[in-house]
């Protein structure tokens, strides 16, 4: 009898880990539902100018992205070295701005419609021609509400 | 010798492997990150019906060049320089009191010769095709940051806070209605006492089109 009794003091009982898979899928459920996946991969160099004067960019629905940079390195044979818009997925150029801000425009609920942002993520490198004929398509439009998309920083970091 | 026993248990023990794995994606893949930018309206393409002829003192020429060199008022200026300039002359409340325009909140040193009051003062941004986009940036942050420094002042002297931050959480989403509707009324007031009138004309080419 006292064999027995050793025996059972000397075991540690085991932790409990029943509740562990709750406990990793509750965590994984809140990264699945605040993961937003990148929609279009960037096809241009994309280095944001600093800024200090900023405000953030409330609801993503409402945005309608446009970039403009120096084609990257696989990019470079085919496009260049000069600045170039892509939209979505592709290089396009400024004259079909107007179509893309439309086409963009119309798949969005009616009441977003006329509260749409436009975001330019233009690159630091960029010449003021290329925004200019952009900003131009965009007042054809009617999209007016604009966004030069920076970094936090300091804005005398550009001079240099 | 018919036993019949329970089915045999399905081990789980793999479970929290799978979860972990599935886990260690999602946090490597995601990206909690709001853009933030320089907010502008861009002006309507049909020109206003009327005319308005505005004086040329209530004017502050901005010229950007293709070296990004400033040339303010006809005078070539250091970029570090603007805000400050910007700010006198927004803040210079220009007509004498008792006139319409008469501003009594302005600070700034009352020259006749600059712009009459904030409401009526226009500044006029303007740049070249080969000017470099950081450049453009910093001096519409400078202007910007005129503007916000102008209406922080005043947001301080009336309310006790920055106007940056009530702007701020005035457009949060996640502010209260009741607080967002009494913050309405501040930042259109201050928003009010100096309007943003930041004008962009058409650029300007060193060609000739």
């Amino acid at each position: 009898m006292s064999k027995f009794n050793k025996k059972k003091d000397a075991a540690l009982p085991a932790v409990n880990t029943a509740s562990l898979p709750d406990i990793v899928f509750m965590l994984l459920f809140f990264f699945m539902t605040v993961t937003v996946m990148k929609d279009s991969t960037l096809k241009v160099d994309n280095t944001l100018p600093n800024a200090t004067e900023i405000k953030k960019l409330e609801k993503k629905d409402r945005v309608i992205y446009i970039y403009v940079g120096k084609p990257t390195k696989e990019y470079e044979k085919v496009y260049g070295t000069e600045s170039k818009i892509q939209l979505n997925d592709k290089f396009a150029e400024a004259s079909e701005v107007g179509d893309y801000i439309l086409m963009e425009r119309a798949k969005k609920p009616q009441e977003l419609q006329n509260v749409l942002t436009t975001s330019l993520k233009v690159d630091k490198d960029a010449n003021m021609g290329i925004i200019s004929d952009i900003k131009q398509e965009l007042r054809k439009v009617n999209a007016l509400k604009v966004n030069y998309t920076t970094y936090e920083g300091d804005a005398f970091r550009n001079l240099q | 010798m018919s036993k019949r026993g329970a089915p045999p248990e399905v081990n789980a023990g793999s479970m929290a492997d799978i979860a972990f794995l599935l886990l260690i994606f999602f946090l490597v893949t995601t990206t909690i990150e709001t853009d933030a930018g320089l907010d502008r309206m861009l002006p309507p393409i049909e020109p206003p019906d009327t005319d308005v002829i505005i004086k040329q003192k209530n004017i502050f020429q901005v010229n950007i060049n293709r070296e990004g060199q400033l040339l303010v008022d006809e005078e070539l200026i250091n970029i570090k320089d603007l805000r400050a300039k910007a700010i006198a002359f927004l803040d210079n409340g220009g007509s004498p009191s008792g006139s319409d325009d008469y501003c009594n909140y302005c600070k700034g040193a009352r020259d006749a010769s600059s712009s009459d009051s904030p409401s009526k003062a226009i500044i006029s941004l303007k740049n070249d095709r080969e000017t470099k986009y950081s450049t453009y940036i910093t001096v519409q942050n400078e202007l910007v940051g005129a503007y916000n420094d102008l209406r922080n002042r005043e947001a301080q002297r009336l309310y006790k806070r920055n106007f940056t931050d009530m702007e701020a959480e005035y457009l949060n989403p996640e502010t209260p209605s009741s607080v967002k509707d009494e913050l309405k009324e501040k930042v259109k007031r201050i928003q009010d006492l100096f309007p943003q009138k930041l004008s962009e004309a058409e650029t300007a080419s060193a060609s000739t089109n």
